[in-house]
């Protein structure tokens, strides 16, 4: 597939930026507004798709290569296994959710009643939200980048 | 308290945890090079192996297991997922580790060639992730998702290679029809749901009432998982994947397989344990109209299974239907064993459809690699264009026999142990059932001699005059199931008595099965 015209360029220039940060709001807001990783994943993969429509699928696989996307993935689904695992080792259970209520890293308890959203709760759940958007980024992306590209290839041999 | 006791205790979460971690590294760690590849792929299998072994120890000694996710104790324990592990899932994860680690011996030298094998090893993985975790799961809807899980993993392995037609066939016709069953089940699930305001198996089995959506619910989850057992009339799909996937996946496929049929075990005998006996019109109980249904489709199994086999000149397909009146066998077995629940016989038909779990796994198992290694080294798949494979390859002819004995079950092997244990009971509740049964056995013994002369026997062809034996990790892994084969033909009560028997009477004991939850509440 090849770029498409000056105008769609440039808006999509404009838009890219604003899907990025929706998405990655999404993504990040998990644990406290409806979406989470897969949604949010989903939202930057769409970003990710306009690219591909907007400059070619040549132009993208210059950029960056099909098996780096494909190792992101994995660290991905690795990352949510190896939070999984962490709270196995620091609460005794697997999935355990050992950073809710510790104060640390989103570990404060949120108050109860009609309060504004605390960002920095949910324990692990933030955590494993960024690891399922990691995943579904990559993996929605090098989807549709492949599909893409393998179209275009049939275009140059017939 | 020691470090072997929180590893049992830790065990059930890190069975599932293991080969998924191994599954999502496996990527990164075929970036290095194809040893290390092979022996990462060892070691998760290894470790995994492990943890069956150390849990299979303690609930064989100590009862069932209960594992919680995320928390400490059962304080609600409806929003939980649980892990329960029974004999009879112990049973089922143990047959599953020995599939895994003869498929990966095998994939080393069978796959050696192709490319795309980091994905391979990947699904691989995750197929066992998948089928480990229905076997162990005590949530009805955990099962549902690693139902799933295990449907697209063996849709992408049957599609493997593919720049076959016929495997994206035989992967979109799975597909297909496993995305239907996975949505019924989900329906069935959603009825339970719906009820009871519960997911767990126990808990639901504990207040199951038999209304009329329960009967609904039964009829759904029996369809869908006799459908993914590959029982007649559903079996469409399995000569055509068993046919047409990788001959080194078709033994972990084949225990996802099996895992239905664990799934169907689990809703007769725990989900609807309670309400077995209740009477229905005519004065029938649920368990006789239930077990003759079961066996009249078993003998339909073995009969379109057997008949099938014997026009086919597919090697694969071939096996593939016989596999088909194998999955018969079982369900006559536990049809027999539900239609006369409470009688002696009963037990032995149980204990025998259970047994006969394990030896078919080995047994089908077994020929499919011969018929691998065949394909490996003529690259051929019809019976027609093969001929005179014993000159060459005198080893994989020793096991096809050993694997053709076995499956018609010939005494001294394994298949033997199990069919005689069938046959017997199965007699005294209809003598004509075992009578078909025995026929039909024989005629797969006329299947499989044709297929003996016609491969290894005759004439050497010109283009095989040079044809060498498999290559040594194929080899090894047919000497392994070939081993087992003998070992349970021989001593069949070891087997029996350390694990057939408290697995048959893990299911029919499921007050326990509830007990374990219920009462820990």
């Amino acid at each position: 597939m090849s770029g498409m015209s000056k105008i769609v360029k440039t808006s999509v220039n404009i838009l890219f930026p604003l899907t990025m940060i929706f998405g990655l709001y999404v993504i990040a807001h998990g644990h406290l507004t409806p979406g989470g990783g897969f949604q949010g994943g989903a939202i930057v993969a769409s970003g990710c798709a306009m690219i591909v429509v907007a400059y070619g699928s040549k132009w993208v696989f210059k950029q960056i290569k099909e098996k780096r996307l494909s190792s992101f993935e994995s660290i991905g689904g690795v990352g949510f296994i190896t939070v999984a695992l962490l709270g196995l080792v620091f609460s005794s259970v697997f999935f355990g959710n050992f950073l809710a209520g510790s104060n640390l890293l989103f570990g404060t308890t949120p108050a109860t009643g009609s309060t504004g959203a605390d960002f920095n709760t949910g324990g692990v759940l933030p955590l494993m939200n960024f690891a399922v958007g990691v995943k579904v980024i990559a993996g929605l992306f090098v989807i549709v980048l492949v599909m893409a590209y393998a179209s275009s290839v049939k275009e140059w041999d017939t | 308290m020691n470090i072997i006791d929180v590893l049992i205790e830790q065990s059930p979460a890190l069975i599932i945890a293991i080969p998924l971690l191994g599954a999502f590294l496996m990527p990164l760690v075929s970036r290095i090079n194809s040893t290390v590849r092979n022996i990462f792929g060892l070691l998760v299998l290894c470790l995994t192996g492990f943890f069956v072994g150390i849990l299979a120890s303690d609930v064989l000694a100590n009862g069932p297991r209960l594992y919680i996710f995320g928390a400490k104790d059962l304080a609600v324990p409806m929003v939980r997922i649980l892990f329960e592990v029974d004999s009879m899932s112990i049973f089922m994860a143990l047959i599953t580790m020995v599939l895994a680690f003869i498929t990966l011996i095998y994939s080393w030298s069978f796959m050696k060639d192709h490319d795309g094998l980091d994905k391979y090893y990947t699904l691989v993985l995750l197929l066992i992730t998948s089928t480990l975790g229905m076997e162990l799961t005590g949530d009805i809807f955990n099962f549902f998702v690693f139902l799933e899980i295990s449907c697209i993993a063996s849709c992408a392995l049957i599609a493997f290679w593919i720049s076959e037609g016929e495997a994206l066939e035989a992967a979109f016709k799975y597909i297909v029809v496993s995305a239907i069953g996975a949505l019924f089940v989900l329906f069935a699930i959603g009825l339970l749901y719906a009820q009871y305001n519960a997911l767990n198996i126990a808990t639901l089995a504990n207040v199951l009432k038999y209304t009329f959506l329960d009967k609904i619910i039964l009829v759904l989850l029996l369809v869908v998982l006799g459908m993914k057992a590959g029982l007649v009339p559903m079996h469409m799909w399995l000569p055509d994947s068993y046919g047409r996937a990788p001959p080194s996946v078709t033994l972990i496929i084949m225990g996802a397989t099996l895992a239905s049929f664990y799934g169907v075990l689990r809703v007769i005998f725990t989900l609807y344990g309670n309400v077995l006996s209740t009477t229905m019109r005519f004065s029938i109980p649920l368990n006789v109209l239930v077990g003759w249904i079961l066996i009249t489709l078993a003998i339909i199994s073995i009969i379109v299974g057997v008949a099938m086999a014997l026009v086919q000149s597919d090697f694969m397909r071939l096996i593939g239907f016989s596999a088909v009146a194998e999955v018969g066998y079982m369900f006559l077995a536990i049809g027999a064993g539900i239609a006369a629940l409470g009688t002696p016989y009963a037990t032995t038909a149980l204990q025998g459809g259970i047994l006969h779990l394990l030896n078919d796994a080995l047994d089908i198992g077994l020929l499919f690699l011969v018929a691998g290694a065949v394909y490996y080294i003529t690259k051929k798949r019809s019976l027609d264009d093969i001929s005179g494979l014993a000159r060459n390859m005198k080893y994989t002819t020793v096991f096809f026999v050993i694997g053709l004995l076995a499956v018609v079950g010939m005494p001294p092997l394994n298949g033997f142990a199990s069919k005689f244990l069938i046959y017997e009971s199965v007699y005294q509740l209809n003598p004509i059932l075992s009578i078909v049964a025995i026929l039909c056995s024989i005629l797969m013994l006329a299947v499989f001699v044709k297929v003996f002369y016609a491969v290894f026997m005759g004439p050497e062809l010109p283009a095989f005059k040079n044809v060498t034996e498999a290559p040594r990790s194929m080899l090894l892994a047919m000497g392994v199931v070939a081993a087992l084969m003998i070992f349970i033909g021989l001593f069949p009560n070891l087997v029996i008595d350390a694990l057939v028997k408290p697995a048959a009477d893990a299911l029919l004991n499921h007050a326990q099965y509830i007990g374990t939850v219920v009462g820990g509440v």
